[in-house]
This record gives C-alpha cells, structure tokens and sequence, in this order.
C-alpha cells in the first residue's frame, strides 16, 4: 500500500503562506502569554499548596470555597476531582497550611468528631492499628501477620480503578480475600466513609519553584546549543542555525497554545517540551540528510529544486512518522488520564506543527541564507552557485 | 553467508532471552511473575504513590548551639583564672542565610586582665576570631573553615538521623540524600516510596527528640510570670522555666534546675509498650554509666519530682517513688502510634538542627493506582494502532518492522530493569519518543528500499541499498538526540534526568533493533532456497 506515490509538490514555491500562518501562531500566543502575563506555570514552578481531591459526586465547589476560605478551586477534566490550591510567599507557613485544608475537608466533608476513622483517607498502619483490639474482642483471632495482609488487601481493592480510592459503601468489601462478615461489621463500628479523597499534593518553596524554572530553561537552551554544534558539524553551519529556528519556533508554539487553552506549565511539560524538541529535530535531520545526498548527487541544480526534490521524496516517511508518532501521542491524550493529560496535549500540538516546522520552516531558512549569500558572491563574481554545496557527509 | 546469518540469529535469540531474564527473571508461578516484575522496574513516585520532599537543615540551629555551649565553657574558664566579666552573650541568627553572623558578645573584662583574658581565648577556644570592640567588651566570630565544618557535619548528622528514623518504619526503597550544593545549599532530599500516611512521617522527620530529664525545682505554675514571682520575681541561680502541654489547651510552667541529669546521649533503647493500666508508653533504658549516675540522683531525691523534657516542653513530672538506676519511661500517651513514633525517634538519636520542608510532593496510593492502569491502557492502545498501520502499509514487511519495535521495547525495559533505573512519568515520555523514532527508523528504510525498487534493482539489491543509505540519516538522528540528552542529564535534576536516561537507552536499542535484528530478517527471507519475485513492502 502506498498513499503518495512520485509526489511533485512545489513546497517552497508554496512557503509563504504557510510561513505567514507560523508568524500569526506565533503571534496569538505571544499576545496570549503577553495579555496573561507570562505562561501560567505550574505549583512545581511557582511555589504554593496544591490538592488534588477526588469527591464522590459532582463536587461541591461552592462548599470547598465557603469552607477553605482563600483558595482557588479548579474543576479538573476527569470526573469529580477538583485542585485545591494556594499561593504562599513564605516557606515557613507552606506545612502549616497544607495541615489546614486538609483539616478543613476533613471537618466540613468527613465526621471527624463521630471518634471513627475515616476510611477513605485512612493510611495503611492506622487502620491495622485500629482494627487489633476490636477485631480480638470480635473474636476474630487473627495473627499480626494476618492482620497486616488483610488491611494490605481491603486497601489495596480500595485504591484500584474503578473504586480509585473511593468507597461508597463497605459492603463492596464483601468480595475481597479474608473480609468475613465478622470483620465487615468491625469495620462499619470502627470507621465511616467520606464523601472525597486527597489524591495528591504538591507543596513547593518559592524559592525552589524558582531555581526550577531557571534550570529548566537552561537546560533546554543547552540541548539546543549541544544539536546546533552536531548538525553544524555534520552539516553546513546554517543547517544547524534553521534546525534550531524550527525546533524553536515549535516550542514557541506550543508554550503560546499552552497559554491560549489556559493549560499549567508543569516540569512534566517541560518534558513534553523535550520530547517535542527531539522529535522535530529528527524530523528535520531526515529531511536535511536528504539534500545534502541530492546535492552531492547533482550539483548543476538550483538549491531551491534540489530541497523540493528531497522534501517530496522523505514525504510519504514523514507521514507515516508524524502519522505513527501522532496516534501513540493521542491514545495518551484520550486514555493517559489527568496526569498525563497536559502531558499528552504538549506533545498533540508539537507533533502537528514540529513535522510542518520541518518542511516550512528549516528548509526555506536555509535557501534564503543560500541565496543571500550567492547574491553577495555573484556580487563580488567569486563562485557560482553550486559550489555552496555542503563538504562533509 | 548461511552460518553467518546464523550466528547473527543466535546473538539476537541470547540477547531476547537475557532481556526476558532481566525483566522477569525465572517464575515458576503467576505470583512470582508478577512479584518479580514489581521488584524489577521500579516505579517512580509518580506512578506508585509516596512521598518526595526536600527539607532545609536549619544550620543556624546548630551554629547558636555550639555558640551556647562555647559560652558556657568560657564562663567557667573565666572564673577559674578568677577574670570578671559583666555578660556574655550571643546573637540570634534567624535563617540559614544569617547563620554566617553568630557571634559572642564578651563585656566588661577588666582593662588588667586583657592580656590574661586574651592569652586564655587563643588557647581554649580555638575556632573563634577575638575582635575587641574598646577597653572591655570583645566580639568574636566562627573562623570560616571552622564555620563550613559545623554546617557540612550537621547536615551530615541530620542525614544519618533521618536514615534511621526512617529505616525504622519499614519502608521499601527509601532514599535520604544531600540535594544541591554541599557548601551553599543544606538541603536534603528524602523519597519515601510507598508512604501512604506524609503527615505522619513528616512530623517523625522533623521531631527533634532532644529528651532531658531534669530535676524539679517548683511547679506547676499557670503563667511564667507566676513561676517568676513565686521566687522574688527573679530566676534563682542554675534553674530555668519550661513550658508543660499536657493536654491541648491547658499551659503550666516548671521550674528546673538549669543541668540536666539525663539527656538523650544517654540513652541505650527505647520501646513502646503498655502499663499496667493498658495506657501506652514508651520504656527506656540508659547505659551502664548513666544508671550510675541517675541511680546516685534519684537515691536522695526519693519524694521530688523528675521532670521528663522532651524537645523543650515537658512531658510528665512524676515524683521519685524509689532508686531508678537503669529504666524510666514516659507513660500517659494517647495512642499505639504515638508510642512507637516516639520510640524510634529516642531510638534513632536527636537532630542537630531544624528540619523546614521546602517542597513536598506526595501523590496517594488511589492516584499511583490509577496512573499505571491508565499509562498500560494507553500504552497498549498506542503500541496497537502502529502494530496495525505498519502491518497495513507494509504488509509482510511490517511483521519484521513489528519484530523490530517489540524487540526495542523489551531491550529498553530490561536495560531499565538492569540498571536499576526509575520508571516515572517523563520516563514514559522518553519511551514514547523511543518508539516514534524506532517506527521512523524502520519507516526510512522501507521507504529507501521502495525507492530502490523502482528503480529497478534486484530484491537483495534494493534491500542493502535501502540499509545502507538509510543508515546515514539514523546515525544523525540518534546521535543529535543523545548529544542533547547529555545536556539534559549533566544539567537536569530528577525528572528530566530520568527522561534523558529513558531516550538514551532506547535510541541504542534502536540502532540494534532497526538496523541489524531487521536486515537479518530480511536477510533470513532472501536466504532460502527460493528467492521470491517480489518483495512483500
């Protein structure tokens, strides 16, 4: 099977919208970060208290704000969870506060009072360490060993899908190894289930979120810096130069559509961002491979033909690639959960524009640059043009 | 060309089986197996649920406490070589920032005692700089070296207590680490795999336990400033006032005398337990030369009070009922878990300084659950839609190409397995990258070798043609990646580092798998006796 068979497509002749789109793109979330005042970072990048918490039912925002006070509640994209955060300046209260709020839910959603536990929140040892006396006055003779294995087990079918981590009723219990109805009974007397769950928290320095989002960005300036030297290298200079303009403008791109969709930067996405930068830095390199082979091949052709040529003939690869990449990418996006979800979206919209990146971007940079500086030469009547080509390879 | 194309076989063959191995080692069971997957990739936080947090030693802590103690030493050299002097003090450095600013304030030595005094300084206490402010009243600040010394050995002793502490808790993997630089930042960075209680653990890291028991001089009063006016409204000489919380609302104040009898040095275990009234405890016993001396102080102080100190409040104060010698305990705790916290705190020694939390990121056990069903899910989702494309495209060659792909996945799970690498999010990304870049090896390839057909070559032909021209464009591919992931790796913390690590290892399975496992396949198909007319791609 083959979907393109001999394409002569006249992409560079056919750049100049396509550039146009990119600047436009470019614009938009520039205007975007520019109105929002810089990209939305994430609590791992701006210091604060984030909780995730997962309710049985549709949240009850309007309760969670009346009862935590000053905080932002965000409803997440998966059912019934919401973020919980606040933004602190001194690391000394962070512990504090993360203590209170989960305080305050306990109070305003639990029975903290009642003297039961919560079973819903309630960790592996305390429960063992409730459950020994009643279960021994229930004559339920277990060993410690026993014990241990059986609350490992009770909370271990609690904390996986679809329950995740919420009981509705402990009668759903009854089918776990070991729960007899003895031990289901003390169970009910012992504890009560609550309406939510903490799933998460993140409590970040000021001072930390800072460092993180300097090394972050260092670090990604280093990578380029270190591909730009290898595609030089193995390249012509200006290859190395166009590559890193793509790979660039791509992440430009995509931290503008972050801002856009109101999407939080995370260091997760700033592994995305990575992925993405690898990924259309290959996706250029195949095409770049290519002239270069074309251009050792037929040095008499004008550059501009030579790259339409290359381009046309890595199209159906890069299809299939970007094609390929993009469905391992979306089966993410759509199964991979909240967590991955920004995650996933970084890499759905840096997989589009890094393979058009390729074409419409690298490639054009480098005839301009070509036929700037045979225009200088021709000027000064050194060289003719296909003596630019590349030397190494 | 036959018996090397078999010895090529048997190196893949040995390699899959290694990698089997080392994913799965030898089950005889489905419970080994998948016990022994579990002990071999190892999950990150992210994915398994667990505590991460970063904690500032508070450095300061231990700068004012080896101030205090130098200060006491001098009061007492002094008035052994008979100098006066009006006060000597320190000053009260607030963060790690300051902590380089402790210094002692020496006043009023006698204008005929400064050669005397200084004499005495230089030979007693070393590691400080005698600066005189005029006549009387000297400064003295910590020698640089000596100051760097006391914050490396703190954050030291910090490490080492917290790795007991938590070594005590039974969790798996734990990891307590210096984070950051070792002279500018004393930051420790302490992952608790598996944790599903933080608050407890965390309020275990930052207990001090510094435990002192002391002789009761009067109390309990309801104020401070009642403990004062009961005694003329001065402290009386060698004592202190210290707070008591016995209960959460009610306050009381003791008066002690200002040495302790006890401290926590002295201690040899400790042990949780129930008295007689099924209330929990925790015993403690001291060594052979503490008994000695606690047994020479509760003989004559039969009918006082013991005060039990610990981290600056007072626990309990019960009367001396008879000659302790080597057992004491702190009774009246509220619950099981209150008793073995406090334990193993006694047990794993006090901290030289504060712990303050800087970050904490702690994802629960429902959440990990969740994250590596719904991370399978999609990966499996994902790996189907290439298997059927591939197979769709390139008919019969896309079985090799699928080879291929599984091939470089297992390479690069075992190889984690191997190197006992954590598995997290960003590792996942790195993963998926390394599968988009095997397809698009396998992709360039067969699209060369279309190429080469058309332009009519023979089959074998087309297809080495295909390898080695392709072979280029992957060498530079792969290595402009791994030159990045250097950078990310040297530069990157956690995370990131994971990612690197993840993509590097998977882009050199990739060369194997892409480039040699798939030309022996091709190769294996071409052999046989008869050569097929086409090539199915």
């Amino acid at each position: 099977m083959e979907i393109l068979k001999n394409t002569n497509i006249d992409f560079l002749g056919r750049k100049w919208p396509f550039i146009i789109a990119s600047l436009a793109l470019t614009a938009v979330g520039l205007v975007s970060l520019a109105v929002k005042g810089g990209p939305k970072y994430g609590i791992d990048f701006r210091g604060g208290a984030v909780m995730y918490v997962k309710f049985a039912g549709k949240p009850p925002v309007d309760q969670i704000r009346a009862s935590l006070g000053d905080v932002s509640v965000q409803e997440m994209t998966t059912e019934n969870e919401v973020m919980i955060g606040t933004e602190l300046q001194d690391e000394r209260t962070l512990d504090a506060n993360r203590r209170q709020m989960a305080d305050k839910l306990a109070a305003t959603f639990g029975q903290p009072s009642s003297g039961k536990l919560d079973f819903n929140n309630v960790s592996n040892q305390a429960l063992t360490d409730r459950l020994r006396e009643p279960l021994q006055k229930a004559n339920a003779q277990l060993s410690d060993q026993q014990l241990q294995d059986l609350t490992a087990a009770i909370l271990d079918f609690r904390n996986t899908p679809p329950r995740s981590g919420l009981l509705s009723s402990f009668d759903q219990l009854s089918g776990v190894a070991g729960v007899t109805p003895v031990i289901l009974n003390v169970l009910k007397q012992e504890c009560y289930l609550s309406s939510f769950v903490i799933r998460q928290v993140e409590v970040v320095g000021p001072k930390v979120g800072g460092d993180l989002r300097r090394q972050a960005v260092l670090v990604t300036l280093a990578a380029l810096g270190g591909m730009l030297i290898y595609i030089a290298f193995r390249f012509e200079w200006i290859y190395g130069v166009a590559a890193v303009i793509a790979v660039f403008h791509d992440t430009v791109i995509t931290v503008g559509f972050f801002s856009l969709f109101d999407k939080e930067i995370s260091l997760n996405v700033v592994a995305a961002l990575l992925t993405l930068v690898g990924y259309s830095m290959n996706d250029t390199i195949v095409i770049f491979d290519r002239i270069r082979e074309n251009v050792k091949l037929t040095r008499r052709e004008p550059l501009e033909t030579i790259i339409n040529r290359s381009v046309n003939q890595t199209l159906s690869r890069t299809i299939m690639t970007s094609g390929l990449t993009f469905l391992t990418v979306l089966a993410l996006f759509l199964f991979g959960g909240p967590v991955l979800h920004t995650f996933s979206f970084a890499l759905v919209v840096g997989i589009l524009i890094g393979t058009y990146s390729s074409v419409f971007i690298a490639s054009p940079i480098v005839v301009f640059w070509h036929s700037y500086a045979d225009g200088k030469r021709k000027a000064a009547g050194v060289l003719p043009a296909g003596k630019q080509a590349p030397r190494k390879g | 060309m036959r018996k090397n194309l078999n010895t090529k076989l048997a190196v893949i063959a040995v390699t899959m089986l290694v990698c089997i191995y080392g994913i799965i080692g030898l089950p005889k069971s489905k419970d080994e197996l998948t016990k022994n997957l579990a002990r071999n990739l190892r999950l990150g936080l992210d994915l398994r649920g667990g505590s991460h947090l970063i904690l500032q030693v508070q450095v300061q802590d231990a700068a004012k406490a080896e101030a205090d103690g130098t200060i006491e030493r001098l009061k007492e050299d002094l008035k052994k070589a008979s100098i006066d002097f009006a006060a000597i003090d320190r000053n009260d450095p607030a963060t790690v920032e300051e902590t380089d600013t402790i210094q002692i304030n020496v006043k009023g030595i006698p204008a005929v005692k400064t050669g005397e005094f200084r004499s005495l300084m230089a030979e007693r206490v070393p590691a400080w700089i005698l600066i005189p402010v005029n006549a009387s009243d000297y400064r003295m600040t910590m020698r640089a070296s000596e100051m760097l010394a006391l914050k490396q050995n703190t954050v030291k002793m910090s490490i080492e207590t917290l790795e007991n502490r938590i070594n005590g808790l039974g969790l798996t993997e734990p990891v307590v680490r210096q984070h950051g630089r070792a002279d500018a930042e004393f930051e420790i960075e302490v992952q608790l795999p598996g944790v599903d209680d933080p608050a407890r653990v965390k309020a275990i890291m930052q207990t001090a336990a510094v435990l002192e028991l002391y002789e009761v001089k009067g109390g309990p009063y309801p104020t401070q400033e009642q403990a004062l006016s009961q005694h003329g409204g001065v402290l009386p000489f060698n004592t202190k006032i210290v707070k008591s919380v016995r209960t959460e609302n009610t306050e009381s104040w003791y008066l002690l005398s200002r040495i302790p009898v006890i401290t926590g040095r002295d201690l040899r275990g400790a042990r949780p337990g129930q008295d007689e009234f099924r209330k929990w405890q925790v015993g403690f016993t001291l060594t052979q030369e503490a008994a000695g001396r606690f047994g020479r102080f509760t003989e004559p102080n039969i009918g006082n009070r013991l005060a039990i100190v610990l981290d600056n409040q007072v626990k309990l104060a019960p009367t001396i009922q008879a000659k302790l010698t080597d057992e004491a305990r702190i009774t009246n705790l509220s619950n099981e878990q209150e008793a073995s916290d406090l334990a193993l705190v006694l047990r794993s020694g006090s901290l030289p300084a504060g712990l303050l939390p800087r970050a904490e990121s702690s994802v629960g056990p429902s959440l990990g659950a969740d994250s590596i069903h719904q991370g399978i899910v999609s990966g499996l989702v994902g790996l189907a839609a290439v298997v059927i494309v591939m197979l769709v495209y390139y008919k019969r060659s896309g079985i090799n190409a699928v080879l291929a792909l599984i091939l470089n996945t297992i390479i690069l799970v075992a190889a984690l397995s191997y190197f006992q690498a954590t598995l997290t999010l960003p590792g996942i990304a790195g993963i998926i990258l390394t599968i988009g870049m095997a397809v698009d090896s396998n992709v360039l390839i067969f699209e060369r070798i279309r190429e080469e057909l058309k332009t009519g070559k023979t089959i074998v032909a087309a297809v080495d043609a295909g390898f080695s021209k392709a072979w280029w464009t992957i060498v530079d591919t792969h290595v402009t990646t791994v030159v990045s992931c250097a950078f990310l790796f040297l530069f990157g913390s956690g995370p990131v580092k994971g990612f690197a690590v993840t993509l590097v290892i998977g882009l050199v399975a990739n060369i194997f798998t892409a480039v040699f496992v798939s030309k022996v396949i091709f190769d294996f198909e071409l052999s046989g006796k008869r050569q097929p007319a086409t090539l199915s791609i």
